[in-house]
C-alpha cells in the first residue's frame, strides 16, 4: 500500500484556538478517505493544511509534519503543491469566467498550451467529471448561467484539468440536491482509480457510501480511523458511535 | 436639492446662450472681453490627462499592494488612516504643497507639469479608496479557488481580482478626474496663466485653465460680458457633470452585471 500524505503530530492553531491536536494520519494512494465529524472539529482545517490553503489565514501556526510522499509540504513550491492537490469547495464556486475559461483557468497558469491542446484538455476534463454533455454546445456562456449541480461537477472538472494526484473534496454535496449528490459520488468513485480523494463530509451515509476508510474527527482529535465497513458497523469508541448514530453532532 | 437645482438652473439659463462653436474654439481677445475660451479648455484637458498619467498607476499600486498584500498591522492601519485624512485636505494647501515641491523645489517653474504633479496629488487618495474598496469587494473565495488551482498570488491579483475591481476603478477615477478638473486653488500657484491667448507647446509652458479663467474673468477683470462669464460657468460645470456621469453610468451598468 502506497502511502501518499503522511501526517505526524499536526497541531494547529489559529491565534490562541487550539484547531488540530496531535493528529496522525496516512492516506493512501488510490483511496477515498472521508472525514466525518461535527461542526468545528477540525476537518476542514485538516483538509485545507493538505493544500496549505490554511496559510492565508491570520495568525495560523502549526507544527509536526505533513508529508507528501516522503516530502515535507512546506519544502514544495506552494504552487506546484497545490497543483498536485487539488480542492472542490463546499459550494459551487465557478470564477466569474465562461465555462471552458473556468476549466481552462488552472491549465493556463501552469503554462502556456495552444488552443487545440487546451481545447482537448477541457473536453476531457469535463467528461471526466460527467458534465460535457450537457455543456459542450454552450462552452462559452457564462459558469454562473449552470444550476447548482452542475457548477460543482464544473469545479470538479476545473481541478481534474490541472491533473492532480489528490483531491480534496470539502462537503462537496452540502449545496446539493439528491440527484446532483448521486452524480457527484458517482464521479468521485470512478476517480478513485486515477486519484487519491480525501473527502471532507457532513454526511455520515456520503461517508458510508463513498469511503474506503473513514475517520472521525471531534473537537480537534483524530479520534477513530478505519475501513468504512469496520467504522460503521463495530466502531472501537463510544463517541464514534454515537455520532454515526445521530446521537451528537 | 432646492439651492443645488437653482444654481444649475442659472448657470444654464444664463450661460448656455453665450455657448457657439465660436466661443468653444476661439482664442479670448480684448484683454478677455470677447473671444472664446479656447486655450483654457485645452489646458484644462492637459492638467486632467497629465495628473491621472501620474496619480492612476501610482494610486492603483498603492491600492493593490495595501488590500492584497499588507499584513492588517498598526503601520497598515496608520497608512490607510491617513490617506483617508489627506483626502480631506483642503486643496489650497495641495496648491502651496506643489509650488514648495514642484516650482520651487524641483524647479519645474510655473508649468503644466507642475500643475498636473500637484493635482495627481491631490486625487491619488481619492484613487486609492475608491480602488482599495473595490479590490476588497471581490470575494475571498475567488481567490482562494485561484490560489487553489495552483496559480500565483500575481496571477490571481492579475487574472480574478483586477477584472472585476475595474467598474469601481474607474468610477473613481473618474470621480478624481471630476475634482481635479474643477479645482483652482492647486493650480493658482503652479500653472495658471492670467492671460495667455495661444496654446502651450510643451509640458513646461503656463497654461490656461477653465476654473482660474473663471475667476479671473468674474473678480480681476473689469467690464467682461455677463454672457461670457457665465458661458465659461456653464462649460466648466458641464464638463464635471458630464465625469461624474460617466462615472455613475459605469457603476450602474455594472451593478446590473454583477454575477454574484
Amino acid at each position: 500500500m502506497v502511502i501518499k500524505f503522511n501526517i505526524e503530530n499536526l497541531n494547529i492553531w489559529f491565534g490562541s484556538i487550539h484547531a488540530l491536536k496531535q493528529v496522525s494520519v496516512g492516506v493512501q494512494a488510490n483511496e477515498i478517505l472521508s472525514i466525518i465529524g461535527p461542526s468545528n472539529s477540525g476537518k476542514t482545517t485538516f483538509l485545507r493544511m493538505l493544500n496549505r490553503l490554511n496559510d492565508l489565514s491570520q495568525n495560523f501556526k502549526m507544527n509536526g509534519s505533513v508529508k507528501l510522499e516522503q516530502e515535507d509540504i512546506r519544502n514544495i513550491d506552494t504552487e506546484l503543491l497545490r497543483k498536485k492537490v487539488g480542492m472542490v469547495f463546499a459550494l459551487p464556486l465557478p470564477l466569474p469566467l465562461s465555462i471552458f475559461d473556468n476549466v481552462a483557468y488552472g491549465v493556463r497558469m501552469h503554462d502556456r498550451k495552444n488552443k487545440k491542446i487546451l481545447g482537448e484538455i477541457v473536453e476531457a476534463s469535463l467528461k471526466e467529471a460527467y458534465l460535457w454533455e450537457e455543456v459542450k454546445d454552450r462552452l462559452n456562456e457564462s459558469a454562473f448561467k449552470l444550476s447548482g449541480g452542475q457548477q460543482q461537477r464544473l469545479c470538479i472538472a476545473r481541478t481534474l484539468a490541472i491533473e492532480p494526484e489528490v483531491i480534496l473534496f470539502d462537503e462537496p454535496c452540502s449545496g446539493l440536491d439528491p440527484i446532483s449528490t448521486a452524480k457527484v459520488e458517482d464521479a468521485m468513485v470512478k476517480l478513485k482509480q486515477k486519484y487519491t480523494i480525501v473527502l471532507v463530509t457532513n454526511n455520515v451515509k456520503q461517508a458510508a457510501r463513498v469511503g474506503d476508510r473513514t475517520a472521525f474527527f471531534l473537537n480537534g482529535e483524530l479520534i477513530e480511523l478505519d475501513k468504512t465497513d469496520k467504522m460503521f458497523t463495530a466502531p472501537l469508541d463510544k463517541r464514534t458511535d454515537g455520532y454515526i448514530r445521530g446521537k451528537f453532532g | 436639492m432646492v439651492p443645488v437645482g437653482l444654481i444649475v438652473a442659472i448657470i444654464i439659463q444664463k450661460g448656455l446662450p453665450a455657448i457657439n462653436w465660436q466661443f468653444l474654439i476661439d482664442m479670448p481677445r480684448q484683454g478677455m472681453r470677447a473671444g472664446g475660451i479656447f486655450p483654457a479648455i485645452i489646458g484644462t484637458i492637459y492638467l486632467v490627462t497629465g495628473a491621472i498619467i501620474f496619480a492612476l498607476p501610482i494610486g492603483l499600486l498603492t491600492a493593490i499592494y495595501l488590500s492584497e498584500y499588507s499584513k492588517d498591522n498598526l503601520l497598515t492601519r496608520l497608512i490607510k488612516l491617513a490617506i483617508v485624512n489627506l483626502a480631506g485636505v483642503p486643496s489650497v494647501v495641495y496648491g502651496l504643497f506643489g509650488l514648495a515641491l514642484f516650482v520651487v523645489f524641483f524647479k519645474f517653474g510655473t508649468s503644466i507639469l507642475s500643475g498636473s504633479l500637484t493635482l495627481g496629488i491631490m486625487i491619488i487618495p481619492v484613487i486609492i479608496t475608491t480602488s482599495r474598496e473595490a479590490l476588497e469587494s471581490v470575494p475571498q473565495s475567488f481567490r482562494e479557488v485561484s490560489l487553489s488551482l495552483g496559480a500565483s498570488k500575481w496571477q490571481t491579483i492579475r487574472h480574478i481580482v483586477l477584472p472585476n475591481a475595474i467598474p469601481g476603478i474607474l468610477t473613481g477615477t473618474i470621480l478624481g478626474l471630476g475634482r481635479a478638473a474643477g479645482e483652482t486653488a492647486p493650480i493658482l500657484f503652479t500653472v495658471a496663466a492670467f492671460y495667455l491667448p495661444q496654446l502651450p507647446s510643451s509640458i513646461f509652458d503656463q497654461a490656461m485653465a477653465l476654473p482660474y479663467h473663471l475667476y479671473v474673468i468674474s473678480t480681476q477683470v473689469p467690464n467682461v460680458d455677463e454672457k461670457i462669464r457665465y458661458g465659461t460657468a456653464f462649460v466648466l460645470l458641464a464638463l464635471v457633470l458630464f465625469m461624474n456621469l460617466v462615472a455613475i453610468i459605469i457603476r450602474y451598468k455594472f451593478r446590473k452585471k454583477k454575477k454574484w
